[in-house]
């Protein structure tokens, strides 16, 4: 539309206000007026958040995996209809759910997810109040690093179940048993978390630091641990998982002294007792708790700092 | 030809009172046999002046703002910045905001107030008070990533601000904004310099932007990076706004780029 006006050669200069020539120039230049235009073009460049119904996006988060739920429940059932196992080693969802349902009845499945429960938290607990200034020692001491960062990198790798036999040597069938095993496995994760966070701290962000006037345990604090946060929270993820498998591993090993009756003691009882329905119990019980901590604890807290930070997908 | 009459008045008060800025023999070399990276630099700058620094990518530019921002130390040579030694006198903005973003425009900003022992009861009104500066009043709260890039490096500007140093060095603060938002800066910039008195050391491989702000323009070598030439600006009127679009800038631009120019082609041969 401006390519038509442009060759009509009589329009008078000045009677729209968009028709300026290079002499009339001086008319912006007040304090008043760049105050204005750099407002505008804060609004310009200031992308407006779509709004969202909370609503609607948590039924879209919901219902795929509950759909992936029941279509497993449905390829479990026509494997149990077609008896590819007999029914006493493949018991079909209602048998389990009949299980489940006496489990709970005697008290047993809440006692067993109580123990496990109240292991795994205290001792991923114990996982993290060591892991993390071990961690930072690791990531900030540099000989430190240079002699103990490859074994701890190397426990990592070390399945925790390779130290139960010896953990019930030194410490017999009772609870240290179990939190030596929790603790080898999980403290690992949690030290590698975050030295990975803190070795993708941008340098610049340290060098901003120094320039503020950070001193040493300033930068750390202020500068280093907050940015490093997003790679220590994949750190403490990994190491509630490695805390809840090697806490099922010991105790399916390692049953009875004083040792309480957990989930891994509930399985084991399953296939002692050749009771596959308490087996598929204690699997989909030790699978749920997984799930549900994810949910409502890291899930909730790794998607606040992604969202803060601008790195969220949905934001 | 009216910008390169010699001397100008900013240089000229330099002389008397004690530089905020004082270089002598500064040398730096990064391995101890390679060659030196700047070589021999004496430079004074006085307070409140606004010098740009101008020079080819890899002359050392950047090198030298860190040592004088105290982040490198220098092979030989003596650095005074404020009368004292380098690391307490300047604040440094770079290119990047560098804004951290697990913090909030005005948390970044109290950040720096904290880290210089700002009382926290002084800070809320300081960090208003900083955000007013630089237009963004009632940008306290927004996320860094709300921010457009021109608002992040006002942000930035005004975390640098809270350092209280007498010496600002911007290390091509304007270098990755779009060219209308860079405009406007630099209008904001020279009001801000106004308003503050601070003395300001500005990077840039701009030609008309180096003439558009600074008060002189020193023209780097590259290889050994030195400080081979510099012109005084001074505006075409006492009172009249300078402009990037103006004659007058045009005709030092195109003056120093021939140098610049002659600078970069004595390595061909």
């Amino acid at each position: 539309m401006l390519a038509e006006e442009e060759i009509t050669p009589a329009r008078p200069a000045g009677a729209r206000g968009d028709s300026v020539r290079p002499g009339d120039q001086p008319a912006s230049g007040s304090t008043t007026d760049l105050a204005d235009v750099e407002a505008g073009r804060d609004v310009l460049q200031t992308a407006t958040a779509p709004v969202r119904r909370r609503g609607a996006a948590a039924l879209r988060a919901v219902y795929p995996p509950v759909l992936a739920v029941v279509l497993l429940l449905a390829v479990w059932q026509v494997v149990v209809w077609l008896e590819v196992q007999p029914i006493w080693n493949l018991p079909g969802p209602r048998e389990v759910a009949e299980a489940l349902a006496r489990a709970t009845a005697s008290g047993t499945m809440w006692e067993a997810l109580g123990t496990s429960l109240s292991r795994g938290v205290l001792g991923f607990l114990a996982a993290v109040a060591i892991g993390t200034p071990l961690g930072i020692i690791v990531a900030r001491v540099r000989w430190v690093r240079v002699t103990f960062g490859p074994i701890i990198t190397g426990l990592q790798v070390l399945p925790s179940v390779a130290w139960v036999p010896a953990a019930i040597i030194w410490f017999g069938l009772s609870d240290a048993t179990v939190y030596f095993v929790v603790l080898m496995g999980a403290v690992p994760s949690v030290v590698n978390g975050l030295v990975a966070g803190v070795d993708q701290v941008p340098p610049l962000f340290r060098r901003v630091g120094r320039v503020l006037g950070a001193g040493p345990v300033a930068l750390v604090k202020d500068v280093i641990l907050p940015a490093a946060l997003p790679g220590y929270l994949a750190g403490l993820k990994q190491g509630w998982a490695f805390s809840w498998r090697s806490l099922m591993a010991a105790e399916i090993i390692a049953v009875g002294g004083s040792i309480g009756f957990g989930l891994g003691a509930l399985l084991q009882q399953g296939r002692e007792l050749a009771d596959m329905s308490i087996v598929f119990v204690a699997i989909i019980l030790i699978l749920v708790v997984g799930i549900v901590i994810e949910l409502v604890f890291f899930a909730p807290i790794e998607r606040t700092i992604l969202r803060r930070r601008g790195l969220a997908t949905d934001a | 030809m009216t910008t390169t009459t010699f001397p100008a008045s900013g240089t000229g008060t330099a002389v008397e009172t004690a530089p905020a800025v004082r270089l002598r023999g500064l040398t730096k070399r990064f391995a101890p046999d390679g060659p030196p990276v700047l070589d021999g630099i004496d430079l004074d700058i006085a307070p409140g002046e606004f010098v740009c620094l101008l020079g080819a990518s890899g002359c050392g530019k950047s090198t030298l703002l860190n040592i004088v921002a105290g982040l490198e130390a220098p092979t030989a040579g003596d650095v005074e910045v404020g009368g004292a030694a380098p690391g307490k006198g300047a604040a440094l903005m770079f290119q990047d905001s560098a804004l951290f973003p697990w913090l909030t425009a005005g948390r970044n900003i109290e950040l720096a107030l904290k880290l210089r022992g700002v009382p926290r009861a002084e800070r809320e009104q300081r960090v208003e008070e900083l955000l007013a500066l630089v237009r963004l009043d009632g940008a306290a709260g927004k996320r860094v990533h709300e921010l457009s890039g021109g608002m992040r490096q006002r942000v930035a500007l005004a975390r640098a601000l809270a350092q209280e140093r007498d010496v600002l060095l911007m290390d091509e603060p304007f270098a990755a904004l779009d060219a209308i938002t860079r405009d406007l800066l630099h209008d904001e910039l020279e009001r801000i310099w106004t308003t503050t008195g601070r003395t300001v050391v500005f990077i840039t491989h701009n030609v008309r932007e180096a003439v558009r702000l600074g008060q002189r323009v020193l023209l780097m070598s590259s290889r050994p990076g030195r400080i081979v030439r510099e012109w005084p600006v001074t505006p075409a009127g006492e009172h009249e706004k300078r402009r990037i679009e103006s004659p007058q800038v045009s005709a030092l631009s195109i003056e120093i780029t021939d140098h610049l120019r002659e600078e970069i082609r004595r390595h061909a041969r």
